[in-house]
Protein backbone atom coordinates (compact mmCIF):
# COMPACT_ATOMS: atom_id res chain seq x y z
CA UNK A 1 0.00 0.00 0.00
CA UNK A 2 1.05 3.59 -0.38
CA UNK A 3 2.15 5.55 2.07
CA UNK A 4 -0.50 8.07 3.56
CA UNK A 5 1.50 11.14 4.22
CA UNK A 6 2.24 12.87 0.81
CA UNK A 7 -0.34 10.99 -1.09
CA UNK A 8 -3.63 13.24 -2.27
CA UNK A 9 -6.35 11.87 -0.68
CA UNK A 10 -10.11 11.10 -1.22
CA UNK A 11 -12.50 13.51 0.08
CA UNK A 12 -13.45 10.96 3.23
CA UNK A 13 -9.52 10.96 3.76
CA UNK A 14 -8.78 7.58 2.01
CA UNK A 15 -6.54 6.29 -0.92
CA UNK A 16 -7.98 3.22 -2.34
CA UNK A 17 -5.67 1.43 -4.40
CA UNK A 18 -6.26 -1.68 -6.60
CA UNK A 19 -4.89 -4.35 -4.15
CA UNK A 20 -4.69 -7.21 -7.23
CA UNK A 21 -2.83 -5.14 -9.97
CA UNK A 22 -3.25 -6.57 -13.38
CA UNK A 23 -0.72 -7.60 -15.85
CA UNK A 24 1.95 -5.04 -17.08
CA UNK A 25 1.48 -6.73 -20.39
CA UNK A 26 -2.22 -6.09 -20.16
CA UNK A 27 -3.42 -4.42 -23.07
CA UNK A 28 -6.70 -6.25 -23.89
CA UNK A 29 -10.26 -6.07 -21.93
CA UNK A 30 -13.20 -7.89 -22.71
CA UNK A 31 -17.02 -7.45 -21.83
CA UNK A 32 -19.67 -9.58 -20.41
CA UNK A 33 -22.75 -8.30 -18.76
CA UNK A 34 -25.23 -10.09 -16.05
CA UNK A 35 -28.47 -7.71 -16.35
CA UNK A 36 -31.64 -8.41 -13.93
CA UNK A 37 -33.82 -7.54 -11.49
CA UNK A 38 -32.92 -5.64 -8.24
CA UNK A 39 -32.08 -8.49 -5.80
CA UNK A 40 -32.10 -11.50 -8.36
CA UNK A 41 -28.07 -11.91 -7.81
CA UNK A 42 -26.17 -9.80 -10.34
CA UNK A 43 -23.48 -8.92 -8.04
CA UNK A 44 -23.52 -12.07 -6.12
CA UNK A 45 -22.73 -13.78 -9.52
CA UNK A 46 -19.73 -11.07 -10.18
CA UNK A 47 -18.44 -11.33 -6.62
CA UNK A 48 -18.48 -15.79 -6.98
CA UNK A 49 -16.13 -15.47 -10.10
CA UNK A 50 -14.28 -12.05 -9.83
CA UNK A 51 -10.64 -12.06 -8.49
CA UNK A 52 -11.02 -8.07 -7.10
CA UNK A 53 -13.87 -7.76 -4.63
CA UNK A 54 -16.65 -5.76 -7.02
CA UNK A 55 -16.41 -2.50 -7.32
CA UNK A 56 -19.49 0.24 -7.88
CA UNK A 57 -19.30 2.63 -10.17
CA UNK A 58 -22.01 5.26 -11.79
CA UNK A 59 -22.73 6.66 -15.34
CA UNK A 60 -24.81 9.56 -15.95
CA UNK A 61 -27.34 11.06 -18.82
CA UNK A 62 -29.39 13.18 -19.42
CA UNK A 63 -32.83 12.95 -19.86
CA UNK A 64 -33.05 14.41 -23.44
CA UNK A 65 -30.26 11.56 -24.02
CA UNK A 66 -28.28 13.95 -26.38
CA UNK A 67 -25.30 13.01 -25.09
CA UNK A 68 -23.99 11.09 -21.54
CA UNK A 69 -20.68 13.25 -21.70
CA UNK A 70 -22.65 16.17 -21.25
CA UNK A 71 -22.03 17.61 -17.96
CA UNK A 72 -24.88 19.78 -18.07
CA UNK A 73 -26.11 16.57 -16.84
CA UNK A 74 -25.15 17.21 -13.76
CA UNK A 75 -27.56 20.33 -12.78
CA UNK A 76 -29.76 19.24 -15.01
CA UNK A 77 -33.43 18.05 -14.15
CA UNK A 78 -33.83 14.71 -15.63
CA UNK A 79 -30.65 13.68 -15.02
CA UNK A 80 -30.14 9.36 -14.69
CA UNK A 81 -27.70 8.47 -12.62
CA UNK A 82 -27.41 4.46 -12.52
CA UNK A 83 -24.35 2.62 -10.12
CA UNK A 84 -23.29 -0.48 -11.63
CA UNK A 85 -20.87 -3.51 -9.97
CA UNK A 86 -18.22 -5.19 -11.64
CA UNK A 87 -15.54 -7.24 -11.32
CA UNK A 88 -12.42 -8.72 -13.08
CA UNK A 89 -10.87 -12.17 -14.45
CA UNK A 90 -7.19 -11.86 -15.97
CA UNK A 91 -7.03 -14.41 -18.56
CA UNK A 92 -3.56 -14.68 -19.08
CA UNK A 93 -0.65 -11.98 -19.69
CA UNK A 94 -2.10 -9.84 -22.13
CA UNK A 95 -6.19 -9.98 -21.94
CA UNK A 96 -8.71 -9.42 -19.13
CA UNK A 97 -12.33 -10.14 -18.87
CA UNK A 98 -14.68 -7.54 -16.83
CA UNK A 99 -17.89 -8.68 -15.77
CA UNK A 100 -20.67 -5.86 -15.15
CA UNK A 101 -23.75 -6.24 -13.39
CA UNK A 102 -26.42 -4.06 -13.81
CA UNK A 103 -30.42 -3.51 -13.57
CA UNK A 104 -32.15 -4.84 -16.75
CA UNK A 105 -35.28 -2.48 -16.82
CA UNK A 106 -35.97 -0.26 -19.64
CA UNK A 107 -35.03 3.13 -17.47
CA UNK A 108 -31.82 1.98 -17.03
CA UNK A 109 -30.94 0.76 -20.56
CA UNK A 110 -28.30 3.49 -21.73
CA UNK A 111 -25.74 1.30 -19.88
CA UNK A 112 -26.05 -0.72 -22.48
CA UNK A 113 -25.49 1.18 -25.14
CA UNK A 114 -22.68 3.47 -23.22
CA UNK A 115 -21.48 0.55 -21.59
CA UNK A 116 -21.93 -2.48 -22.62
CA UNK A 117 -21.59 -2.04 -25.92
CA UNK A 118 -18.91 -4.82 -28.13
CA UNK A 119 -19.94 -7.09 -24.83
CA UNK A 120 -19.36 -10.66 -25.98
CA UNK A 121 -22.58 -11.67 -24.44
CA UNK A 122 -24.62 -11.00 -21.35
CA UNK A 123 -26.27 -13.30 -18.76
CA UNK A 124 -29.59 -12.36 -17.81
CA UNK A 125 -30.27 -13.75 -14.10
CA UNK A 126 -34.03 -13.96 -14.04
CA UNK A 127 -35.57 -14.83 -10.60
CA UNK A 128 -39.14 -16.79 -10.98
CA UNK A 129 -40.90 -14.43 -8.35
CA UNK A 130 -40.44 -11.76 -10.56
CA UNK A 131 -39.94 -12.70 -14.29
CA UNK A 132 -41.47 -9.52 -15.59
CA UNK A 133 -38.37 -7.50 -14.30
CA UNK A 134 -35.97 -9.75 -17.09
CA UNK A 135 -38.80 -8.93 -20.28
CA UNK A 136 -37.21 -5.97 -21.01
CA UNK A 137 -33.85 -7.04 -20.76
CA UNK A 138 -34.42 -10.01 -23.13
CA UNK A 139 -36.61 -8.20 -26.17
CA UNK A 140 -33.14 -5.73 -26.16
CA UNK A 141 -30.74 -7.72 -26.58
CA UNK A 142 -32.96 -10.20 -29.28
CA UNK A 143 -33.10 -6.58 -30.66
CA UNK A 144 -29.75 -5.57 -31.17
CA UNK A 145 -28.27 -9.16 -31.76
CA UNK A 146 -26.44 -9.36 -28.53
CA UNK A 147 -25.84 -12.93 -27.60
CA UNK A 148 -26.85 -13.83 -24.30
CA UNK A 149 -28.14 -17.10 -22.22
CA UNK A 150 -30.79 -17.17 -19.45
CA UNK A 151 -30.19 -17.85 -15.54
CA UNK A 152 -32.47 -19.04 -13.46
CA UNK A 153 -30.98 -18.02 -10.11
CA UNK A 154 -32.82 -20.54 -7.67
CA UNK A 155 -30.07 -20.64 -4.75
CA UNK A 156 -29.52 -23.89 -4.87
CA UNK A 157 -33.52 -24.93 -4.55
CA UNK A 158 -35.45 -26.33 -8.07
CA UNK A 159 -38.23 -24.94 -7.70
CA UNK A 160 -39.47 -24.51 -10.83
CA UNK A 161 -38.63 -26.89 -13.59
CA UNK A 162 -36.64 -24.85 -16.51
CA UNK A 163 -39.34 -25.68 -19.15
CA UNK A 164 -41.90 -23.63 -17.29
CA UNK A 165 -39.53 -20.68 -16.69
CA UNK A 166 -38.93 -20.80 -20.61
CA UNK A 167 -42.13 -20.95 -21.59
CA UNK A 168 -43.11 -18.40 -18.87
CA UNK A 169 -40.42 -16.07 -20.88
CA UNK A 170 -41.30 -17.18 -24.56
CA UNK A 171 -37.58 -17.39 -25.00
CA UNK A 172 -36.43 -18.52 -28.42
CA UNK A 173 -35.26 -22.57 -28.18
CA UNK A 174 -32.05 -21.65 -29.11
CA UNK A 175 -30.94 -19.74 -26.40
CA UNK A 176 -29.79 -21.92 -23.25
CA UNK A 177 -31.75 -21.90 -20.20
CA UNK A 178 -30.09 -22.89 -16.94
CA UNK A 179 -29.82 -23.19 -13.53
CA UNK A 180 -27.59 -21.96 -11.19
CA UNK A 181 -26.73 -20.63 -7.79
CA UNK A 182 -25.07 -17.37 -7.92
CA UNK A 183 -23.37 -17.82 -4.93
CA UNK A 184 -21.77 -20.20 -6.03
CA UNK A 185 -18.64 -20.26 -7.54
CA UNK A 186 -19.04 -23.50 -10.17
CA UNK A 187 -22.12 -22.44 -10.32
CA UNK A 188 -21.78 -19.43 -11.54
CA UNK A 189 -18.43 -20.39 -13.86
CA UNK A 190 -20.89 -22.69 -15.65
CA UNK A 191 -23.35 -20.03 -16.52
CA UNK A 192 -20.36 -18.14 -17.76
CA UNK A 193 -19.07 -21.06 -19.72
CA UNK A 194 -22.11 -21.86 -21.47
CA UNK A 195 -22.39 -18.09 -22.56
CA UNK A 196 -19.34 -18.15 -24.31
CA UNK A 197 -19.79 -21.64 -25.53
CA UNK A 198 -23.24 -20.08 -27.05
CA UNK A 199 -21.14 -17.34 -28.62
CA UNK A 200 -18.70 -19.85 -30.46
CA UNK A 201 -21.72 -21.61 -31.87
CA UNK A 202 -23.70 -18.80 -32.88
CA UNK A 203 -19.88 -18.01 -34.65
CA UNK A 204 -19.57 -21.12 -36.16
CA UNK A 205 -23.22 -20.88 -37.78
CA UNK A 206 -22.07 -17.90 -39.35
CA UNK A 207 -25.51 -15.45 -37.14
CA UNK A 208 -22.34 -13.18 -35.84
CA UNK B 1 -31.92 5.86 -8.03
CA UNK B 2 -29.13 5.59 -6.03
CA UNK B 3 -27.33 8.17 -4.36
CA UNK B 4 -23.79 9.26 -5.81
CA UNK B 5 -21.16 6.89 -3.10
CA UNK B 6 -20.09 10.15 -1.67
CA UNK B 7 -22.96 12.24 -1.79
CA UNK B 8 -21.91 14.42 -4.30
CA UNK B 9 -22.85 17.70 -5.41
CA UNK B 10 -22.77 19.19 -8.93
CA UNK B 11 -20.29 21.90 -7.32
CA UNK B 12 -17.62 19.48 -6.67
CA UNK B 13 -17.75 17.36 -10.28
CA UNK B 14 -17.89 20.90 -11.71
CA UNK B 15 -15.12 22.05 -9.74
CA UNK B 16 -12.84 18.82 -10.68
CA UNK B 17 -13.41 19.18 -13.97
CA UNK B 18 -12.48 22.87 -14.33
CA UNK B 19 -16.17 23.60 -15.81
CA UNK B 20 -15.34 21.41 -18.89
CA UNK B 21 -18.08 19.14 -20.41
CA UNK B 22 -17.13 18.41 -23.58
CA UNK B 23 -13.63 18.11 -25.92
CA UNK B 24 -14.06 13.96 -24.09
CA UNK B 25 -12.03 11.36 -25.89
CA UNK B 26 -14.77 9.74 -26.98
CA UNK B 27 -12.76 5.99 -27.98
CA UNK B 28 -12.44 6.09 -23.98
CA UNK B 29 -14.55 2.53 -23.16
CA UNK B 30 -15.43 1.79 -19.89
CA UNK B 31 -12.39 -0.97 -20.45
CA UNK B 32 -10.18 1.00 -22.21
CA UNK B 33 -6.75 0.09 -19.94
CA UNK B 34 -5.12 3.29 -19.10
CA UNK B 35 -1.14 3.22 -18.30
CA UNK B 36 0.84 5.82 -16.44
CA UNK B 37 3.70 7.12 -17.99
CA UNK B 38 4.91 9.41 -15.67
CA UNK B 39 5.23 10.25 -12.06
CA UNK B 40 2.96 12.56 -10.43
CA UNK B 41 4.37 16.06 -10.14
CA UNK B 42 4.30 18.86 -7.59
CA UNK B 43 1.40 20.76 -7.67
CA UNK B 44 -0.65 18.24 -10.33
CA UNK B 45 -4.52 18.56 -9.13
CA UNK B 46 -4.80 15.32 -6.84
CA UNK B 47 -7.38 13.46 -9.50
CA UNK B 48 -4.87 13.88 -11.75
CA UNK B 49 -2.05 12.58 -9.27
CA UNK B 50 -4.69 9.63 -7.92
CA UNK B 51 -4.97 8.27 -11.63
CA UNK B 52 -1.03 8.16 -12.37
CA UNK B 53 -0.67 6.47 -8.93
CA UNK B 54 -3.34 3.97 -10.15
CA UNK B 55 -2.37 3.29 -13.39
CA UNK B 56 1.12 2.19 -12.38
CA UNK B 57 0.07 -1.50 -13.51
CA UNK B 58 -2.74 -1.31 -16.51
CA UNK B 59 -6.24 -0.42 -15.19
CA UNK B 60 -9.49 -0.27 -17.08
CA UNK B 61 -11.01 3.00 -17.09
CA UNK B 62 -14.03 1.78 -15.38
CA UNK B 63 -11.79 0.43 -12.37
CA UNK B 64 -10.19 4.23 -12.17
CA UNK B 65 -13.55 5.79 -11.72
CA UNK B 66 -14.81 3.03 -8.76
CA UNK B 67 -11.77 3.56 -7.08
CA UNK B 68 -11.62 7.44 -7.26
CA UNK B 69 -15.51 7.26 -6.13
CA UNK B 70 -16.24 9.51 -9.05
CA UNK B 71 -18.72 8.99 -12.10
CA UNK B 72 -17.44 8.13 -15.25
CA UNK B 73 -18.19 10.86 -17.05
CA UNK B 74 -15.84 12.60 -15.07
CA UNK B 75 -13.39 10.31 -15.12
CA UNK B 76 -13.09 10.70 -19.01
CA UNK B 77 -12.22 14.23 -18.80
CA UNK B 78 -9.77 13.57 -16.34
CA UNK B 79 -8.21 10.80 -18.14
CA UNK B 80 -8.52 13.13 -21.68
CA UNK B 81 -6.42 15.83 -19.65
CA UNK B 82 -3.69 12.98 -19.02
CA UNK B 83 -3.36 11.65 -22.43
CA UNK B 84 -3.34 15.15 -24.14
CA UNK B 85 -0.36 15.70 -21.87
CA UNK B 86 1.22 12.12 -22.91
CA UNK B 87 1.09 11.76 -18.81
CA UNK B 88 -0.48 8.57 -19.65
CA UNK B 89 -1.93 6.00 -22.71
CA UNK B 90 -4.34 4.41 -23.02
CA UNK B 91 -4.91 0.47 -24.63
CA UNK B 92 -7.77 0.08 -26.18
CA UNK B 93 -9.97 -3.00 -26.56
CA UNK B 94 -9.42 -3.98 -30.36
CA UNK B 95 -11.42 -3.76 -33.18
CA UNK B 96 -13.18 -0.24 -30.86
CA UNK B 97 -16.34 -2.34 -29.67
CA UNK B 98 -19.26 -1.59 -31.57
CA UNK B 99 -22.79 -3.45 -31.33
CA UNK B 100 -21.64 -4.73 -35.45
CA UNK B 101 -18.54 -5.59 -34.68
CA UNK B 102 -18.31 -7.36 -31.50
CA UNK B 103 -15.23 -9.24 -30.21
CA UNK B 104 -16.14 -12.71 -31.10
CA UNK B 105 -12.95 -14.32 -33.38
CA UNK B 106 -13.21 -18.04 -32.63
CA UNK B 107 -9.41 -17.52 -31.16
CA UNK B 108 -10.54 -15.20 -28.12
CA UNK B 109 -13.74 -17.11 -27.74
CA UNK B 110 -11.28 -19.87 -27.10
CA UNK B 111 -9.13 -17.88 -24.90
CA UNK B 112 -12.10 -17.27 -22.72
CA UNK B 113 -13.34 -20.55 -22.31
CA UNK B 114 -9.73 -21.69 -21.21
CA UNK B 115 -9.58 -19.02 -18.74
CA UNK B 116 -13.30 -19.40 -17.37
CA UNK B 117 -12.65 -23.46 -17.00
CA UNK B 118 -9.35 -22.94 -15.47
CA UNK B 119 -11.04 -20.49 -12.70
Amino acid sequence: MHSTTSEPALADGTLDVPDTPLPAGAAQALKLAVVGGFGVGKTTMVRSVSEIRPLTTEETMTSAGASVDDLHGVEAKGTTTVAFDFGRITMDATSVLYLFGAPGQQRFWFLWDRLFSGALGAVVLVDTRRLEDCFYAIDRLEAQGTPFVVAHNDFGEADHPLEDVRAALDLDPAVPLLRCDARDRDSAKRVLIALVEHVRTLVKEGRR
Amino acid sequence: MSPSPRQEGPDRLYVITSGRSGGVDDTLDAVTLIVAESEPAPGMQSEHAHILRLCTSPLAVVEIAAHLGLPLTVVRILLTDLIDTGRVTARHPTPAPSPAHPLTSPDVLEKVLVALHDL
